[in-house]
């Protein structure tokens, strides 16, 4: 134990204090905020551009119902001919010039609508515009048809489904938008944790038996303490990165935003106000607040331990087996194929059917189980399957720890040749 | 005279290949003990399993009678065939760490380690890292991680190897003056002249067997040819070559003299000595040479090894 507890502290320390990782350490958060407040600019610059339409409606009917905007403005110029007010756009660069012909009936008036523009126009704006127009052609053809449009507007009936699950309380139809971020977000970390730091793992192992040190360390402790001394070791490293991120993270994008103004809440704001009414905005945040938050954060901890541990593991037996960083190609793509896929499936299974078969299944095989339960926990799984996904994977954990540590001890005091499979699976028998 | 180490039977196979054939040595206290054989013939596979970094099939060790356990481990000093140092890291840092994992308090290592910067005679080398240091003075800080923890049984593999002359000079003092001190030594190597030089006993390890061991001087004796080699200037050459062939064995020898003399190697039969010799020599001309021709480890080495090739 004791000797366990000195290797911890020397790989932690190795790590912590390598060049590299205090450089990433407080660059990373400083590129994070830089990008952040980089796409708010751009955002912002984006939508205040001011896009001036000109309207040519021969029907005069249209005109009158498109209201200025924000960022858009409408210009009458059906008084022009149509080639003079196209030139007139065209010269004057607007940013297009929409075309309402004469017709019979509106069904003709209708397909007839033609939009001429430099840059094909956006699909949101377009169809934005086909509502409009929509809009008035309709009340017209109920109108001609002795409709009174207050009748209509009086007997529409607003319709919001409000959500309920079976123990009553209220959510929003946002509430699955919500689990499937924080979900997603967390296998997300969970994967980025495990690669960055299980590489780090994996290069520690390969440094030792580069500088061929390793042989006076186990002559002095147990391969798998110095084994398991370097993922633990690495992993407080990891913690210690991941705190400073978040701390110095939250502080610089708070500091950045009170110092150039930028309001974080307008984008979000804008778009409550457009679609979702303030009940909607309370029940949003009750949906966040009704997430098994507490059990999301105790999950993720406990996935995160087990799946850390699984594939720092394999990480540390493949350093084990080669003698350069090179070598580790043929290696690396079984290892980050499992966690690819649990994204993936945790992206597209899950989102579709949090307990779909498929998601289900990968939820229980270790290698994946740690990515998509994680997804899948929002959504509220049966304690029941969780202990057996958490069975499988910390038994699976021993099993590949144990794997590890014989491939490990035997890898560690070759040199020159680069192992084949088989040759690995012949050292689990050594 | 109490035996410090003793390997009974020790076999270790990896796979189909047998790395050590049942091996048995005995090594004393406070001696130099040689373990001989060419590359590849067991030798690191045996020193790793005496230090416990691989496990025997079959057979035992024992360390001062007593079966060889982990916590052993700071009672031994190795210094393995292929050695480093982590090179980013600080001299004293890297000592004390390695020094703790053998056992030793963060104190006690600390004023050990001040002990033998003085005895090698290195500066204030503390907090230079290893990566600044020249490979001479890096040969120094791997030899002080051997043995700081004052270790019973020290193990050298090819200690000699990719260490400079002078430097090769220093370990090699050292080594005789840590057996001084009380320290057992155990070192393997295919270099012959440094068994002639330092040990008291040795083995012979050739593909995975032990051919020989014991005592260096006995081995020698074991292979004494009962051959002189002898420079004469006779009164009858002829004469004296005749008379000579007619008693003993007699080959020519090659060696510098600053005499005119017919060189000889001479082996007389198994009943006489080499006063008889030298009695005859006298009576056929003027001796000016005459030594017994001992056989060297390296003579024995291939010799042996020649027998079973």
């Amino acid at each position: 134990m004791r000797n366990l507890k000195l290797i911890i502290k020397r790989e932690y320390l190795a790590r912590v204090r390598n060049k590299t990782f205090v450089i990433m350490t407080f660059l990373s958060p400083v590129i994070m905020v830089g990008m952040i407040m980089l796409i708010a600019y751009l955002t912002s610059l984006n939508n205040d551009e001011e896009k001036i339409i000109g309207v040519h409606d021969v029907t005069n009917m249209v005109f009158d119902e498109l209201q200025d905007q924000k960022n858009t403005v409408y210009l009458n110029l059906s008084d022009l001919e149509l080639t003079t007010a196209i030139d007139s756009v065209d010269k004057k660069e607007y940013y297009g010039l929409l075309y309402i012909p004469a017709g019979k009936t509106d069904e003709e008036i209708a397909r007839h609508i033609e939009f001429f523009a430099q840059e094909a126009p956006s699909n949101f704006f377009l169809s934005d515009l086909e509502q409009k127009i929509s809009n008035v052609l309709t009340d017209r053809k109920l109108e001609s048809t002795g409709v009174n449009l207050a009748t209509i507007d009086n007997a529409k009936a607003k319709v919001n489904i409000k959500m309920e699950n079976f123990s009553g309380e209220a959510t929003s139809k946002m509430a699955s938008y919500v689990k499937m971020f924080f979900g997603g977000a967390a296998g997300y970390l969970l994967m980025m944790f495990i690669i960055i730091y299980g590489n780090m793992v994996m290069r520690s192992v390969i440094e030792e038996k580069t500088n061929r040190i390793i042989e006076i360390i186990i002559s002095s402790v147990k391969p798998i303490q110095l084994m398991l001394g370097k993922i633990l070791g690495t992993s407080f490293a990891g913690i210690t990165q991941f705190v400073i991120w978040i701390i110095f993270g939250s502080i610089l994008l708070f500091s950045v935003t009170a110092i150039f103004g930028i309001e974080s809440t307008s984008i979000q704001g804008e778009a409550a106000a457009n679609s979702v009414n303030p009940d909607e905005i309370q029940l949003l945040v009750n949906d966040v607040l009704q997430l098994p938050l507490a059990s999301i954060i105790v999950a993720f901890l406990v996935y995160f331990i087990g799946g850390y541990f699984l594939y720092s593991s394999i990480y540390a037996a493949i350093g084990a087996a080669v003698d350069s960083e090179t070598d580790t190609q043929q290696f690396m793509f079984p290892v980050i194929l499992p966690l690819m896929l649990g994204i993936y499936v945790g992206f597209f299974s899950v989102v579709e059917n949090p307990h779909g078969i498929v998601a289900t299944i990968f939820s229980y095989i270790p290698l994946t189980s740690p990515i998509v339960m994680l997804m899948r926990i929002p959504f509220g799984v049966a304690w029941w399957e969780v202990l057996i996904s958490l069975g499988i994977l910390f038994a699976s954990v021993f099993l590949v720890i144990w794997m590890a540590a014989k491939i490990y001890r035997v890898g560690i005091l070759m040199y020159g040749k680069k192992p084949t499979y088989k040759e690995l699976f012949k050292w689990l028998k050594y | 005279m109490k035996n410090l180490l003793v390997a009974q039977n020790v076999s270790k196979s990896y796979g189909d290949y047998k790395a050590i054939n049942n091996l048995s040595i005995e090594v004393p206290e406070q001696s130099i003990f040689g373990l001989l054989g060419p590359n590849g013939a067991g030798k690191t596979t045996f020193i790793r399993i005496i230090n416990q970094i691989t496990m025997p099939d079959t057979g035992k060790v024992l360390l001062d009678g007593q079966l060889l356990q982990p916590s052993d481990v700071q009672h031994i000093g190795y210094l393995p065939e292929e050695r480093g140092l982590y090179k980013s890291m600080k001299v004293g840092e890297q000592v004390l760490y390695l020094a703790q994992l053998k056992g030793l308090s963060k104190k006690e290592a600390t004023s050990r380690l001040k002990y033998w910067f003085d005895r090698l005679e290195i500066g204030d080398w503390w907090n230079k890292k290893i990566q600044e240091l020249s490979k001479g003075m890096a040969q120094k800080i791997q030899f002080i991680v051997t043995v700081i923890h004052q270790p019973k049984l020290l193990i050298f593999d090819e200690p000699f190897s990719g260490f400079d002359p002078v430097n090769a000079n220093l370990i090699k003092d050292q080594i005789l003056q840590l057996k001084e001190d009380g320290a057992t030594i155990l070192f393997s190597t295919h270099r012959m002249e440094s068994v002639e030089e330092l040990c008291d006993y040795m083995a012979l390890i050739h593909k995975s067997n032990k051919m020989l061991d014991g005592k260096v001087a006995d081995i020698k004796k074991d292979f004494r040819s009962n051959t002189y080699q002898v420079g004469i200037s006779p009164r009858q050459r002829n004469e004296m070559l005749e008379n000579l062939n007619q008693h003993f064995e007699v080959t020519p020898a090659h060696y510098h003299s600053i005499h005119e003399d017919v060189k000889l190697h001479i082996k007389i039969p198994e009943n006489s000595s080499a006063n008889d010799l030298l009695h005859h020599l006298i009576t056929l001309g003027q001796v000016n040479h005459f030594v017994e021709v001992v056989p060297s480890v390296n003579d024995i080495f291939i010799k042996t090894v020649g027998q079973h090739a």
